[in-house]
């Protein structure tokens, strides 16, 4: 079957079967900044934004994102053009082996849309989903708190 | 933007040289790309270069142990869109190991690509290539096998039994004894223990047991293989081993290594668990049978049940000492159970002791002694601390239960029997990794700081033996101290080449692997603090078999030392050629022999390399110190590219250390007990640690951080369970319960740097040591709260509460 997926503001037609899962479906497509390996939404890896919501791609039919805004992480920022979260990751040594950050840097950034001033616990119950076997999450925490207070700088200027 | 480093204390001592890029935070020079998902990782390159690829499964053994009568393919190979199946008939017959080490390799030969016998659930027993991963997959279940199945060995304790089953009947080159399931076995003796523990005024001996567990990197094992159009087969994989994985393909699949080049990407978490050969094979077995590319990704599944684990031990500590606290003998015997195939069973074990004994180098008389047996359980390799881990789960509960028979403070007991500067071991000597050692002198260590520190931190002396009691919860505070490693002394070679560009910029290559460490971004730092240019003016490559030189890998905490060693020669060997033009550039004289010097690692703090006292790089240029002028390097470059006595200026060097400086940590945790459901909360963890130099502070602290959080899951949580027939049951990661955010409690880090002589610019390692910690310093807070040891891991509820109630635990 053919249908449409809008990723990052970009609408696209690709031809699924009614089983293919939207993380499969997004790989083939090129968008290979998501990714996931356990196939059983347990790992936060594959999180993309469904309409400013996070959810685990590999759960997700393909067919069901159809009519929904798609969001990756390049849809948040890229090298050339960071987004805040991405600037404090960077440099709070807050990405090491980098699998799980376009993750990570979703679900901080849905947080932040709904509260941009998440305390600790907070920011550890939203990225809850995503685990990060590198950093122990220190200074993943530390470094949305930073983004949280640039952007609010940012919103008062 | 403002970062708020919370919990983060980094002390220098300001004695050494005020270098300039060593010891900033300088940003991964790939963290950008990462952060915003490029595609970088084994999968997204095959995925986006190689649409068309074939894609393996693997078949695995259902059974712990047996032989396999008849394999069938003929259904499987019929249907449609499957290339290839491989089993024990189409494929080489050697013995090999899948530990990827140094050579001669120390593990043994026990190991086939497929063999006519599966020795535990998660074996291989065939592999199939298809168009698509679901076509692989249905092929899978047309391979007809039949098994004639075996009694199986599924506890260490029953390995070694008159009359146990046989695990490795075809008598594996380089294992102990295979007829009594003994992979390997170490006994090194130094004195007379049992005669020191005998005469000691005080002797305790304990049992301690960790637990089967698993690395669990984010991205699972990983690996393509294409033949390119020069005919060599090309290896791309998530590998904290290239090299290794070239000498091991090629020499198990017959292809020269000139017809192979192996190329690691970035790769998502190793931990040890990538310093195995696991996929690599296949992959490059099957693009050069079939002409296509072909790549496997195992499933979470088959990561946690046929990739590595960490070796379950069983360990018996004997600790002797008079009664104002002086360790007088050390005991260890360590039963390690390494599964069904010897993967760095003799390294690990031997860390086990070489890694923890001679921190309490105070004790004359020691023996440390083991066995690592086979049994029909998943295999274990390295992780991350490589048996230290569990040396230190075993020696540091058993301290903490000698200063309670002394009625002493843990922390002054430690105090006067650790390792100090200027002291060595005999057993630095006695016991290498699987053989002799090398003699080693501590040159650098701030222990005692890190003590002081991090008991003030956790408030040590005003909670300690309080037992802060809120209805059923109770509270406790518990210490522990370690050491590790910096690389394999005499074994490790890392090597790394530099060259200058025309406009005064460098191109790096090594072969050091960044598995995330961030290694591409310190070993850069290290040569930009030589040649007085910051990172961004560096070119990084590594890790590509036929484009950057050899390096053994990323291990044994060996890439800031080892690696950091060759690139700091190696720019140090430009830097003087550099001296040499620019010396001819401003008619000044330069001593030959200074340019020509073998470059040195060791003791730049005290003694500066001769050459700068001519000559010192400064912001791109270099300026003389005889006549105060300057030429920058980037005319220095144009000019032997171009004008005068033109060469290229670069440089390779090597290095091999017959040191291998451990760094020190001291560990703290309070916790609090909830004694109706054995829950364990740590309320606050205390890590200090010194890994010497710390080249890149925010670097450093991540190590530890991401140590520290794998060490707390591992101490609580994280389990394999089996059913009564030897499978893992929780093979998911939600019944596998590794830490989550909300899990983790505050971390707290302190860094007190010392200077190592022998080390890049005074560095150590750091990736290793925060590991060992949470065991033991969780375990001795659970005995200040309730005056219980606990003496198996995970420290679960159930464990818990058992414990609690007088049960064994």
């Amino acid at each position: 079957m053919t249908t449409t997926l809008t990723v990052n503001g970009t609408m696209c037609t690709v031809e699924i079967d009614p089983g293919d899962i939207l993380l499969d479906v997004l790989r083939r497509e090129g968008t290979l900044e998501v990714r996931g390996d356990c196939h059983t939404g347990d790992c936060g890896v594959c999180t993309v934004l469904l309409d400013g919501r996070p959810v685990a791609s590999c759960l997700m039919f393909a067919a069901k994102a159809a009519g929904h805004a798609i969001t990756t992480v390049r849809g948040v920022g890229t090298e050339a053009h960071p987004h805040p979260l991405q600037e404090a990751f960077v440099h709070n040594g807050a990405v090491q082996c980098g699998y799980c950050i376009p993750g990570a840097i979703l679900a901080a950034k849905a947080l932040l849309d709904e509260n941009p001033d998440p305390d600790d616990q907070a920011i550890r119950l939203g990225m809850d989903s995503n685990y990060c076997r590198c950093t122990g999450y220190e200074q993943q925490i530390e470094a949305v708190k930073a983004a949280a207070a640039a952007m609010r700088e940012d919103v008062h200027q | 933007m403002r970062i708020r480093r919370e919990g983060f204390t980094h002390v220098t001592d300001g004695t050494a040289a005020t270098p300039k890029i060593v010891g900033t935070s300088v940003p991964k020079l790939d963290g950008y790309a990462l952060a915003a998902g490029a595609p970088l990782y084994a999968d997204d390159i095959a995925e986006r270069d190689f649409p068309g690829r074939l894609h393996g499964r693997i078949l695995t053994s259902p059974i712990a142990h047996g032989v396999i009568e008849s394999i069938d393919v003929a259904r499987a190979e019929a249907l449609p869109g499957v290339h290839l199946v491989l089993t024990c008939k189409n494929t080489p017959r050697m013995f090999y190991t899948t530990a990827g080490q140094g050579w001669p390799e120390p593990s043994p030969y026990d190991n086939q690509m497929f063999g006519d016998r599966v020795r535990f659930v998660g074996d291989r027993v065939a592999a199939v290539f298809a168009e698509t991963r679901q076509i692989a997959e249905d092929a899978l279940k047309l391979v007809d096998v039949k098994y004639q199945e075996l009694p199986a060995v599924l506890a260490a304790a029953d390995a070694m039994v008159d009359g146990a089953p046989v695990i490795h009947p075809e008598n594996p080159k380089g294992a102990y004894d295979a007829s009594r399931n003994i992979a390997a076995h170490v006994d090194v003796v130094v004195g007379d223990v049992d005669k020191a523990l005998a005469a000691s005024e005080v002797t305790i001996s304990r049992r301690f047991e960790t637990q089967y567990a698993q690395h669990v990197p984010m991205e699972t094992h990983t690996a393509f293989s294409y033949v390119d159009p020069y005919g060599k087969v090309v290896i791309v994989s998530s590998t904290q081993v290239p090299w290794h994985v070239r000498r091991i393909v090629s020499r198990l699949i017959g292809v020269p290594m000139s017809r192979m080049r192996v190329i690691k990407p970035r790769i998502g978490g190793g931990y040890g668990t990538k310093q195995e050969v696991l996929i690599e094979d296949l992959v490059a077995y099957a693009a050069l049978l079939t002409g296509r590319p072909c790549e496997i990704r195992l499933t979470r599944k088959e990561e946690f049940c046929s990739a590595r684990t960490r070796h379950p031990m069983r360990i018996d500590v004997s600790i002797g000492s008079d009664r104002a606290g002086h360790f007088t003998a050390l005991k260890m015997y360590v039963l390690s159970n390494t599964g069904a195939y010897g993967s760095h069973g003799l390294t690990v074990m031997s860390n086990t002791g070489s890694k923890t004994l001679p921190l309490y180098n105070k004790a004359k008389d020691v023996r440390f002694y083991g066995d690592a047996v086979y049994t029909n359980l998943p295999v274990a390799g390295a992780y991350r601390g490589y048996g230290a881990t569990q040396g230190y789960a075993a020696l540091e509960t058993a301290i903490d239960d000698l200063a309670a028979t002394l009625n002493m403070d843990p922390l002054e007991l430690r105090k006067k029997n650790v390792i100090a500067v200027g002291e060595g071991s005999p057993i630095f000597e006695a016991l290498g990794e699987g053989r002799q050692g090398v003699a080693q002198t501590i040159k650098s260590c701030t222990l005692p700081i890190l003590m002081e520190r991090g008991a003030a931190a956790i408030g040590w002396n005003e909670k300690r033996g309080k037992r802060i009691r809120s209805g059923h919860k109770v509270r406790g505070v518990g210490m522990s101290t370690h050491m590790q490693g910096s690389g394999i002394p005499l074994i490790d070679m890392a090597s790394a080449s530099i060259k200058l560009n025309e406009d005064g910029t460098y191109f790096l290559t090594m072969g050091a692997t960044d598995i995330g460490t961030g290694s591409d971004t310190i070993l850069a730092q290290l040569a930009a603090e030589v040649l007085g240019v910051s990172t961004d003016r560096f070119s990084v490559l590594s890790s590509d078999t036929d484009l950057t030189p050899f390096d053994v890998g990323a291990y044994a905490s060996s890439t800031t030392f080892v690696s950091g060693g060759a690139v700091l020669k190696a720019a140090k060997s430009v830097r003087n050629q550099i001296f040499q033009v620019a010396a001819t550039i401003l008619g000044e004289e330069l001593d030959e022999a200074l340019v020509h010097a073998e470059p040195k690692v060791e003791g730049d703090d005290t003694s500066p390399d001769p050459i700068l006292s001519f000559y010192r790089m400064e912001d791109g240029f270099v300026v003389s110190e005889r006549s105060g002028k300057r030429v920058s390097v980037s005319d220095v470059g144009y000019r032997s590219f171009y004008e005068t006595n033109q060469k290229q200026i670069a440089a390779t060097e090597s290095f091999v250390s017959p040191y291998s400086p451990p760094p020190f940590a001291a560990n703290f945790a309070e916790i609090e007990v909830d004694e109706l459901t054995g829950k364990i909360q740590v309320l606050h963890y205390v890590t200090a640690v010194d890994c010497g130099i710390s080249i890149n502070p925010d670097l450093v602290r991540g190590q530890i951080l991401g140590a520290v959080a794998n060490g707390i899951g591992f101490a609580l949580t994280e389990e394999y369970k089996f059913s009564a027939r030897g499978a893992m049951v929780n093979s998911s990661l939600f019944d596998y319960k590794i830490l989550s955010r909300r899990d983790m409690p505050p971390v707290e880090v302190i860094v007190v740097d010392s200077y190592e002589t022998n080390g890049p610019l005074g560095a150590k390692s750091v990736a290793e040591i925060g590991i060992n910690g949470p065991i033991p310093a969780i375990g001795n807070a659970f005995f200040d709260a309730t005056g219980i040891r606990l003496h198996q891991t995970p420290y679960s509820p159930e464990r818990v509460l058992a414990a609690l109630r007088g049960g064994a635990d």
